[in-house]
């Protein structure tokens, strides 16, 4: 049996899929990036090759996420994706008639538009993070409540208060201000929900056309308080996919299929990587006044990826 | 003998430094914007003051530490903040103890007086009026040449076999327009030019999408400003057809209105009325003309803060909607990093292809039936 393995290295998790010619996800792993790529790269395709029944060849492999380059020559992946469009592409293949995408991810979000299964139109979160994952992550320490339990508690509030969720650090004053006049903790969680709801849509959804059926996906879906209050705001139903958290490495290995159906043969290097020394260094450049850091990975002594530089003087043939 | 710099605008500074320099100026040559540019431009700049302010601030601090003694920029008509640009960057650095001269021209059809007294204290040379006019006519000639040869690049790059050639051709083409002195030289030099370019090997074959860029001058004209968006594109598969050159600003604003700026604040019209300073109106006609040729998509680029972008940001939707073109916008600052630039143009390029292979497949099954 073949299938195509997906890999979706961001900020805070990296995922990894297997995923066979029928669209059935046979692996699916939500792994903690903790700041080590490589490293949760190699624990987690070794974890992937054992669970995987020997009988499965991997024919094609694709990478997104915000480290998609450096997991892209580890793994010698067909297809290097942006996240906005692996995320569409899993969106259309596990609910088919998806219209509007709702992301939320650790530290971005974006919208997906998207008509008769191609996208129209998106949008990402530039220059604030009030809208993502981090920011709930950030509120329930305050809170000292665990991430997991926020969704479950915001349930149960009766009372609808409404916190200023413009900015992280105002929300924190806003948030003690609510606590002093003696709101109980539900109500609180419930208004971070909403506050959350209100600067996406503010921010990243303005002027989008959100239409159903719409997909919420990321890891920011578990969220059961941010479902409903989306639903509420929205006035429509939100349908959450079962693979919500690791919707982007779906997407890749559909890409890495489409990819695969033109070349025929795939560069993915086998498990075996993950048994390799990879390291890093990097060097400013000089020649011209971008002093581009440009970064290199090694594997064994061999460079195998290069980036951060603007021109082509770097580019591995 | 004056010490002069400008600010770095792309390739214009080639033209200028000429002209500058057979004024009898020396001319500090304004570097390519980098880290460090910005970095002093930030230190010393209003918080909220716009990329654009920053990075001529710290222009001018760069070359102040290698003697220059003279600022020779432009105002502007309108109401965008940009028109008090200068005189608040010579208030800076006084402050900090640079006491530079500066020389900031007006659009001549409105100043016509004051036009001519800059344009005669910066003639050191003591040239005659008639050689005056023949040398801003030679400097005018190079930097048509100058823009004639970045369309060159835009056009072909996505073409091109090999990743970067265009871009190397390109600075050849300006290292010989620089050397270029003559009308004649400067004539040989770009058909130098324009033969290196058809010479690029290039693929006939590729599909290539097409994309207007649109937006605010200076981030639209300095590919430092802006990411190297351009070069990006083009090495993604994409011909970009720019919506503003130098050239084409200045024909605005030293003549009568051109055909072409009539017709953009024409497409304009049902969406923005009014000038609202800047090139916000422009931003708006442009994309409606973008929509009318039937290009893939439009990308508007601007600073962070620019009043009139954000206007026509919000009026865009609209004109995307009618025209059906997509738009995706970006407002650049210091804080903007080309990582995360790359991914939504990435998904951007993505999004059109796909509109373009469901066109393709809609129409080939309509003449099926």
């Amino acid at each position: 049996m073949i299938a195509y393995l997906g890999v979706d290295v961001g900020s805070v998790s990296t995922n990894i899929v297997v995923v066979d010619d029928d669209n059935n996800v046979l692996i699916n792993l939500y792994l903690r990036t903790n700041g080590r790529p490589i490293e949760t790269i190699k624990t987690g395709l070794k974890e992937a090759a054992s669970m995987l029944d020997p009988e499965v060849r991997i024919a094609g492999a694709g990478t997104t996420g915000s480290g998609r380059y450096l997991a892209g020559v580890i793994i010698g992946a067909d297809v290097i994706k942006n996240e906005i469009t692996a995320h569409a592409v899993a969106a259309s293949i596990l609910v088919p008639d998806v219209q509007t995408v709702l992301e939320i991810g650790g530290q971005d979000s974006k919208i997906i538009i998207m008509r008769n299964g191609v996208v129209t139109d998106f949008a990402m979160n530039t220059v604030c993070a009030a809208g993502t994952g981090s920011f709930l992550d950030q509120q329930a320490s305050r809170l000292n409540i665990q991430i997991s339990d926020f969704g479950a508690l915001a349930l149960e509030s009766n009372n609808q208060i409404r916190i200023a969720g413009r900015c992280t650090v105002f929300a924190e004053s806003d948030m003690i201000h609510k606590q002093q006049m003696g709101h109980c903790i539900p109500d609180i969680v419930n208004g971070l929900c909403e506050a959350l709801v209100r600067n996406y849509l503010n921010n990243v959804g303005k002027s989008k056309e959100i239409l159903t059926p719409v997909v919420f996906q990321g890891g920011v879906a578990a969220n059961l308080g941010i479902k409903a209050a989306f639903e509420r705001e929205l006035g429509i139903p939100i349908t959450i996919p079962k693979y919500f958290n690791v919707m982007g490495a779906v997407g890749a290995a559909q890409l890495a299929k489409e990819e695969i159906q033109t070349t025929g043969e795939t560069s993915f290097k086998g498990f075996a990587v993950t048994n390799m020394p990879y390291h890093t260094t990097s060097f400013e450049c000089d020649g011209c006044s971008n002093a581009c850091e440009v970064v290199e990975i090694y594997q064994e002594n061999k460079v195998i990826g290069r980036w951060g530089n603007r021109c082509p003087k770097w580019d591995i043939v | 003998m004056r010490k002069v710099t400008f600010p770095h605008m792309g390739h214009s500074y080639i033209a200028f430094k000429m002209a500058m320099e057979e004024m009898g100026n020396e001319v500090i040559i304004p570097p390519r914007p980098g880290k460090e540019t910005l970095d002093l431009g930030v230190k010393y700049a209003p918080e909220f003051a716009c990329l654009p302010y920053k990075v001529l601030l710290g222009t001018y601090l760069q070359t102040v530490a290698k003697g220059m003694d003279t600022i020779v920029t432009s105002g502007g008509v309108g109401p965008c903040r940009a028109g008090h640009y200068a005189h608040l960057h010579q208030a800076i650095l006084h402050n900090l103890g640079y006491n530079v001269n500066l020389i900031c021209f007006e659009p001549p059809k409105r100043h016509p007086i004051d036009f001519y007294r800059k344009v005669q204290s910066l003639n050191n040379a003591k040239l005659s009026i008639s050689s005056i006019i023949k040398l801003l006519k030679r400097g005018w000639h190079k930097l048509k040449a100058l823009d004639h040869m970045e369309k060159l690049s835009h056009q072909i790059r996505p073409r091109e076999l090999k990743r970067g050639t265009t871009s190397k051709v390109y600075l050849q083409a300006q290292r010989w327009l620089d050397e270029a002195r003559t009308h004649t030289e400067i004539k040989v030099a770009e058909a130098e030019g324009v033969k290196a370019f058809n010479d690029i090997p290039q693929d006939s074959e590729r599909k290539v999408i097409k994309v207007g860029l649109v937006g605010e001058i200076y981030v639209l004209l300095e590919p430092a400003s802006n990411l190297e968006i351009e070069e990006t594109l083009g090495h993604m598969g994409v011909e970009v057809e720019r919506s503003l050159f130098l050239t084409g600003w200045t024909v605005d604003n030293l003549q009568k209105n051109t055909e072409e700026l009539m017709t953009v604040t024409e497409a304009a019209q049902p969406y923005l009325p009014e000038l609202i300073g800047g090139h916000g109106r422009d931003t708006i006609g442009h994309t409606v003309i973008y929509g009318k040729r039937k290009f893939d998509g439009v990308i508007q680029i601007a600073p962070f803060t620019c009043i009139p972008e954000i206007v026509a940001r919000t009026i865009l939707p609209k004109v995307s909607k009618l025209h059906d073109i997509p738009v995706l916008t970006f407002f650049l600052d210091e804080q903007t990093g080309k990582a995360g630039m790359v991914t939504r143009l990435e998904a951007f390029v993505d999004l059109l292809k796909r509109k373009k292979q469901n066109i393709s497949i809609s129409q080939t099954a309509t003449t099926l039936n």
